[in-house]
């Protein structure tokens, strides 16, 4: 059944994809391998999972400045998330997003849900994010 | 945002096309996290300047080709290579190159050759209440909490927008109401006693930051005496387990002399504890290696600091680092070059020791070195270990550290918690 969230918009764009959960913060630095575009801490439930083209649904950033780097990396090689779902949403983590449409003219979409909301989003299968809209649709 | 006419007429390309792409970024930013207008900033800490992945070097050259130049005095991060000692240190020629064409596109830009995690240690120090606009999250963490200065966690690549436009927006960490701590963290049964082993430190900064999330926290109970070192290994441990950019220690640090000052006047939404037996866990959680063995000693995450310096030459006092164990200390130029003038360079040398600037532990050459566990004395480095180096690790004090590099096996010193 189709179910639509309202949040709010971070960094806009509109795309669809396979929902990847997580209720733990993720540092992209440290945490995520720029290269194969899986989550490499040993010490994240996502050990080992690509987060490549899917919707990365976590709570909020933590860590490194360099987060922005490896997400503008993983632009760089398409390997990077389809969009982003957040409880809240830094700086840090907007950079990558926000950088890679200047330079790269590429978008990863941000949105941010409350916390009802976005715990929906734990057993979600796939979802339409329209980030300018601040809307996630839950299509399965 | 509301822009000064001077900053549209850049937005329109007047003054270049790297001006208006980074005001674009900054702009975008604002407009995200609800800036009003944007505000100047007096001093950038560059992280972007290691070289770690192609888009990082051409975002870099592609600004320098611009003719880009930073307006306000600008220090930069490490480097993924000792710039002077890059065969020592078995550089790659592939990474030598690249980290040579980052070197050439900051210094073009007009940055200052500082190589360093650790500015605020080594020349680069912004006064109390000072806006400033930092990448490295021990730096950001240090900068706004341990001096007062203010700024946001600048993410690589913000912060050489910032460098170049000299403003940033005005929001987050740079407004007094929002460096107001939310969550007061208390410290039940660590004892005075406790704190004479400076291990403790990185691990309550571990166990702060993963409690604080991306919350302003205050900490009650860190003793007064606490040496700016601790204070280093404090942020730095805090900034990697959490979204940290600011903690009060309260009676210490200067926003915080006061539990009320820190808390400007309200209640605090939630009051933790952190007690001995979580500190035992914290530690328990960064080994990742059984039994003794160990090949690489490192340490100097963030950059070592004159003090410790001395203290790891009085700790190794010309014992020999085992035949088995390399051990590195990662530095910055300035203070190696005082380590060289007093004398203690020659004996770390004579005593095995490598000593390395400009680099980062974490970016060390894969292809050319082959480690199996490394400890260290670092909870951030020993955080990121397996993650950034595949290598199983260790974590210590300094002291245990010396130990472990003299006799060739892991030392373990008896727990004081």
């Amino acid at each position: 059944m189709v179910k639509i969230l309202r949040g709010r918009c971070v960094v806009p764009g509109k795309c669809e994809g396979e929902i990847v959960f997580t209720s733990q913060p993720i540092s992209f630095w440290g945490g995520v391998d720029p290269i194969t575009g899986c989550v490499n801490d040993p010490r994240h439930e996502l050990f080992g999972q690509s987060i490549s083209g899917k919707v990365l649904v976590f709570p909020f950033g933590k860590g490194s400045s360099t987060t922005s780097l490896i997400i503008l990396e993983l632009a760089r090689v398409d390997k990077a998330p389809a969009a982003i779902i957040n409880l809240r949403t830094e700086p840090i983590l907007a950079t990558g997003p926000i950088v890679c449409k200047h330079l790269y003219g590429k978008e990863i979409p941000i949105v941010t849900l409350d916390e009802g909301t976005f715990q929906l989003l734990k057993t979600a299968r796939h979802v339409v994010v329209d980030a300018t809209a601040g809307e996630v649709i839950i299509t399965d | 945002m509301q822009l000064t006419d001077q900053e549209k007429g850049i937005l329109d390309g007047k003054h270049g096309e790297g001006a208006r792409i980074t005001l674009s970024i900054l702009v975008d930013l604002g407009e995200l996290f609800g800036a009003g207008e944007m505000m100047e900033v007096s001093q950038v800490h560059i992280d972007s300047s290691i070289y770690f992945v192609d888009a990082g070097l051409e975002f870099a050259e592609r600004l320098a080709e611009l003719g880009a130049k930073v307006t306000v005095p600008t220090s930069l991060n490490p480097s993924a290579i000792d710039l002077e000692r890059w065969k020592e240190y078995r550089v790659p020629p592939e990474l030598l190159e690249k980290s040579r064409r980052m070197e050439r596109a900051y210094l073009n830009m007009g940055a200052t050759p500082t190589w360093t995690c650790a500015p605020y240690q080594g020349g680069m120090i912004p006064r109390f209440g000072e806006q400033i606009a930092w990448g490295e999250s021990n730096a950001i963490a240090f900068a706004n909490s341990i001096i007062g200065a203010r700024t946001n966690r600048y993410a690589d690549l913000m912060d050489v927008c910032a460098s170049l436009v000299g403003k940033v927006p005005r929001f987050g960490l740079h407004l007094p109401e929002n460096r107001r701590a939310e969550v007061l963290i208390r410290l039940i049964g660590v004892t005075h006693e406790m704190f004479k082993d400076q291990a403790i430190y990185p691990l309550l900064g571990l166990l702060v930051g993963e409690m604080a999330g991306d919350r302003v926290v205050a900490i009650e109970g860190i003793p007064q005496n606490a040496g700016i070192d601790s204070l280093k290994g404090f942020s730095a441990a805090v900034a990697s387990s959490g979204a940290v950019g600011l903690f009060h220690l309260v009676g210490m640090t200067p926003e915080a002399q006061t539990i009320e000052m820190c808390l400007q006047g309200t209640r605090p939404k939630e009051v933790l504890e952190i007690s001995p037996t979580m500190i035992r866990k914290a530690e328990q959680g960064l080994w990742t290696t059984k039994g003794d063995i160990v090949d690489l000693v490192a340490i100097g995450c963030p950059h070592f600091s004159f003090m410790e310096f001395r203290e790891l030459a009085e700790r190794i006092n010309g014992k020999k680092v085992h035949s088995s164990i390399v051990f590195w200390v990662f530095t910055s130029r300035t203070i190696h070059g005082w380590i060289k003038n007093c004398g203690i360079l020659k004996g770390l040398i004579d005593s095995g020791i490598m000593v390395f600037t400009d680099a980062c532990v974490l970016r060390y050459p894969k292809e050319t070195w082959h480690f199996n566990v490394m400890m260290t004395n670092s909870a951030k480095l020993a955080n990121y270990c397996y993650s950034q180096t595949g290598l199983d690790v260790a974590y210590g004090s300094l002291e245990e550290c010396v130990n472990t590099a003299v006799r060739g096996r892991i030392c373990r010193r008896k727990s004081l918690w």
